[in-house]
């Protein structure tokens, strides 16, 4: 037993220095690796929360019955179109996404379309964001009482002011754990880019690994690494929710404290009945 | 009273699939006017207020709103529903702004009018409803009175030119019922065109100039307070109100 535990000391001393060594050697490369994933899912991330946003406001659209028939029939050709984007990249794998788009544009247009690996890395995994947020934003939409809707349309709001302004706010709010939760698959699944050759994280532990066998040291700094990015966005995300929320109490707009502090059962006088007249 | 008509309802019919909720409904609305509408659940009060401020579109019939009819399609709702303030069973305040930004939200989108013009509009009208101090909380802060007052704010802000109330009270502790209801009276005294769907007996008697009993989804019986619940003429109007006496 104790020369085990030794064993197992030496083991953690040798990482220790493999690591060290590893660091030492190729810190620029992790350190660039990392940041450009970091990029890439914060930015696909944000795009793909815009395109999400965009097809769910598209996909609650309505139209009454009285309406003309142009509009019902644009409205429902939008709501197809939304469904079928989001059912083909909701159900296809984003590593073949990614084959598609640079590969297979270039080889179905003659070259005609081509994208450059970093474009065509931000464009899938935006689309592919897109794709999931949009279901989220409808069921977001969906999720928010029909009376803020009245409310609004009670004052005079019209379609695009209420989401805008009562509808979308709450949604946001109401959706962020999901933004969160994308943004985190997003800094994991960038990984599969490295098919069409986008340097990130995963492809910095790869090409290390090819030129010195520490494979496994070299996974332990990347899987550190990816969690440290993971942690990190979490914390961000749930102070984001915080500042949202705003503060727990709110003050009276008073300095007289003997001024309204219940604020019921003062009224009518006789003083506030004038005030009314208009 | 004539000239001074602001709405006029003619043969104004709802169906709901094959469920025909209003019948050839007629009626006036005039300035200064304060309209209880009183009857059985389901006899299609709140049906009616939803279809004036166009949230439920009428099967057939038209809404004349000085002269125009709003139902035709050249007729953009959000204009006219600005004129047309609504205050609802459940208060609908917008939850993600606080009672400030509630009553300034409509002034500064719908009317354009400037952040400094809106703010001193709400304050005027919350304070009128002694909401003032609580410009800064948001709806889930406050008691169920209190946000009812504050949707009445939000309405008024808009300097509608008829304010429509289906049952404002219906959803509020016994005890936060009063401050409501002499909001109100207040707002009625003020001179404020008001239409009031509500089963508050006492108020439709007190503070409504004309009172308008509703049965499956017609006009039973229309009167002044005194008509209606001093001398009603039609044995449904009688056996509801004397139900009523029966509950109270
Ligand atoms: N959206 C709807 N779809 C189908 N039927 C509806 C709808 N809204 C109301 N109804 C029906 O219309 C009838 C009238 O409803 P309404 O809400 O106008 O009654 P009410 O007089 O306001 O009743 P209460 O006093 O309970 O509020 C009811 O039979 C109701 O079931
Ligand atoms: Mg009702």
């Amino acid at each position: 037993m104790g020369s085990e535990a030794t064993n197992f000391t030496d083991i953690i001393a040798k990482l220790g220095s493999d690591i060290v060594k590893l660091w030492q050697d190729a810190a620029p490369q992790y350190l660039k690796g990392a940041g450009d994933t970091l990029l890439l899912a914060v930015v696909a991330t944000a795009v793909g929360c815009l395109i999400g946003l965009y097809c769910g406001i598209l996909q609650t659209l309505s139209y009454s019955k009285n309406d003309f028939w142009l509009k019902k029939a644009v409205i429902n050709t939008t709501k197809a179109f939304v469904r079928v984007y989001v059912e083909v990249f909701r159900g296809t794998p984003m590593i073949l996404q990614a084959v598609f788009i640079f590969f297979g544009l270039p080889y179905l247009t003659g070259n005609a379309l081509r994208f450059d690996v970093i474009t065509a890395a931000y464009i899938v995994v935006s689309v592919n964001t897109g794709a999931y947020m949009a279901e989220t934003v409808r069921g977001g939409i969906l999720s928010i009482d029909k009376g803020q809707t009245e409310g609004a349309m009670a004052i005079g709001m019209n379609h695009f002011q209420t989401m805008v302004k009562v509808i979308l706010p709450q949604t946001l709010r109401n959706i962020i754990p999901q933004i969160g939760n994308n943004l985190i698959i997003n800094i994991k699944d960038t990984s599969v880019m490295f098919i069409i050759g986008y340097a990130e994280l995963f492809a910095a532990h790869k090409s290390y690994v090819g030129a010195t066998y520490l494979y496994f040291p070299s996974a332990v700094v990347t899987m550190a690494m990816y969690l440290i990015m993971t942690a990190v966005c979490s914390v961000l995300l749930r102070l984001w929710e915080h500042l949202m929320d705003g503060p727990e109490n709110f003050n009276l707009a008073t300095t007289d404290s003997l001024a309204l502090t219940s604020g019921m059962n003062n009224y009518p006088s006789g003083k506030r009945r004038k005030r009314w007249a208009r | 009273m004539s000239d001074n008509v602001i709405l006029k309802v003619e043969h104004l019919s709802k169906d709901f699939g094959s469920n025909r909720v209003l019948k050839d409904i007629d009626f006036t609305v005039s300035q200064g006017e304060v309209i209880s509408i009183i009857g059985a659940s389901g006899s299609g009060k709140s049906t009616l207020l939803r279809c004036i401020n166009l949230l439920e579109t009428p099967t057939s019939g038209v809404i004349l709103y000085h002269g125009t009819n709003i139902l035709d399609r050249k007729v953009k709702p959000p204009k006219y529903r600005s004129k047309v303030g609504m205050v609802f069973q459940s208060f609908n305040l917008f939850n993600n702004m606080n009672v400030l930004k509630n009553c300034m939200v409509g002034q500064t989108t719908v009317l354009g009018k400037s952040k400094e013009e809106a703010k001193e509009n709400a304050l005027k009208y919350l304070s009128n409803v002694g909401m003032d101090a609580y410009i800064k909380a948001k709806p889930k802060q406050l008691s169920g009175g209190q946000k009812q007052r504050v949707a009445i704010a939000r309405a008024l802000s808009m300097e509608p030119e008829i304010l429509l109330f289906d049952e404002p009270t219906s959803a509020l502790d016994p005890e936060t019922v009063g401050e409501v209801l002499s909001v109100m009276k207040t707002l009625a005294e003020s001179g404020m065109t008001m239409i009031v769907v509500t089963h508050e007996m006492a108020f439709a008697k007190d503070v409504s100039t004309r009172v308008i009993y509703m049965n499956d989804g017609i006009i039973c019986e229309e009167g002044t307070p005194e008509q209606i619940f001093g001398d009603p003429q039609k044995g449904e109007t009688k056996a509801f109100l004397s139900r009523f006496r029966g509950v109270n």
